[in-house]
């Protein structure tokens, strides 16, 4: 067999997002537009999915920067008040010798959320233009994106359970700052950015043989 | 490990089908193989994964569904750390973040931590006890397509395994300046995460559409 891969969209049939089940589309112009098993909407590809992810992206590359230049939190313990913005709350657990949370921490909320806008960003230029490069290291990339954007919520829970725990008025108090609010819009944007991208479309225009392996 | 391949010759001729499978990420079509208990069925051309097997696939899920509701109780029952400095000590609970940020006026934050380390954890356990137990009682459960949809709509928001680390970097944070105890709510917690993500594990999809095609019948 020779030619383009066969999928449900050269077959002539829709696969349902929720339950896989292959419905044709002689069955969804004569009979609905609801997955017969689970009732979901059908459709061959999620609607509008550059123009929707590149809207949610270049919104959350704004925030990015309060994100990051505002303090997330700050800590009064005995009169002396320490500010933190993600980068600062870093700095100090590395100064304070906890090399591997600092790490934890950096990876999830400084390097995840930047890797994240920058790899949807290549992902829907290059179903833009059509490239046929590197399909399937672009699959596996989006794949990755998907699943590491919500550890970004580390910072967010962590920021909860301080202000929750440490309400000591002038001996220790922890409070929030506007920063918390601009990153986890940073980091929800992004995860819808990741919903709407749709990974179909990176093989639509691959052009891949498919060699009956 | 399992890959499978479409043949030579595919029927196409059909309205709907099981048999196939499109993969999700790439939409190439596989024939749906019989598999061992404990295989996966990856999509030969992305990778992803595209079916799992299971033995007692259902019966196992609402075990570890049932056995995490009881943790998630515990865990909201009893402080999740404990903290002291000068002679004095306060404790939070798990939904005391949430609390604080709504209190702070981030009422944002806190829905979003009130959905992401409460509702929606929840809500995953008690839908699949509704789906499961039903099933297990040979009845259809209600809105049994519906419950399946809202388990999948809500599974990236339930975000406990990543709380926990969050619960990890603030005890980091604040035991080099006070001493932080851990409350019998986190065992409960870590417990719940982990029958949570078992629950999952064993759930094959596959077998929850066959048992309620039986159903229906
Ligand atoms: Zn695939």
């Amino acid at each position: 067999m020779t030619g383009q891969a066969l999928t449900a969209q050269s077959m002539g049939a829709i696969s349902c997002e929720f339950c896989g089940m292959l419905v044709s589309n002689n069955f969804i112009e004569s009979h609905s537009q609801h997955c017969p098993r689970c009732d979901a909407h059908l459709h061959s590809r999620k609607a509008n999915s550059l123009k929707r992810t590149t809207a949610l992206l270049i919104a959350a590359s704004i925030l990015y920067f309060p994100a990051n230049l505002y303090p997330i939190l700050t800590l009064i313990s005995f009169g002396k008040s320490t500010t933190n913005t993600i980068m600062g709350g870093v700095i100090e657990l590395a100064n304070a010798g906890q090399w591997s949370i600092a790490a934890i921490v950096f990876i999830a909320s400084v390097f995840v959320p930047i890797f994240k806008i920058a790899a949807l960003f290549f992902l829907v230029l290059s179903v833009h233009f059509k490239m046929s490069w590197k399909t399937r290291q672009r699959a596996l990339l989006y794949r990755f994106t998907e699943y590491v954007g919500r550890w970004s919520m580390i910072d967010i829970f962590m920021i909860s359970i301080l202000i929750a725990l440490v309400k000591l008025q002038a001996i220790a108090t922890v409070t929030a700052g506007p920063g918390a609010i601009a990153f986890a819009a940073v980091v929800i944007i992004t995860m819808f950015a990741a919903m709407t991208f749709d990974p179909r479309l990176i093989w639509d225009n691959s052009g891949e043989e498919d060699d009956g392996q | 490990m399992c890959f499978t391949r479409e043949g030579v010759a595919i029927e196409t001729d059909f309205s709907y089908t099981d048999a196939l499978l499109a993969c999700p990420e790439c939409d190439l079509i596989h024939e749906v193989a019989e598999l061992e208990d404990g295989e996966q069925g990856r999509c030969i051309r992305c990778g992803a994964i595209l079916f799992m097997k299971h033995r007692n696939s259902l019966d196992r899920a609402l075990a570890f569904a049932m056995t995490g509701l009881l943790f998630f109780i515990l865990a909201n029952m009893y402080p999740l750390l404990t903290f002291e400095l000068d002679g004095r000590s306060q404790s939070n609970r798990l939904i005391d973040g949430a609390i604080a940020f709504m209190d702070a006026g981030y009422w944002e934050l806190g829905l979003v931590v009130f959905v992401s380390s409460v509702v929606a954890p929840l809500m995953v356990l008690v839908i699949l006890i509704t789906l499961l137990l039903p099933m297990r009682l040979n009845r259809f459960p209600i809105n049994a397509q519906g419950q399946m949809r809202l388990l999948s709509y809500l599974r990236p928001w339930a975000m406990s395994e990543i709380f926990i680390l969050g619960i990890i970097v603030a005890f980091v944070k604040l035991s080099d300046f006070a001493d932080v105890g851990l409350g019998p709510s986190l065992v409960a917690f870590v417990c719940m995460v982990f029958a949570t993500v078992m629950a999952y594990i064993t759930l094959d999809d596959e077998a929850i559409w066959n048992r309620l095609k039986e159903l229906k019948k």
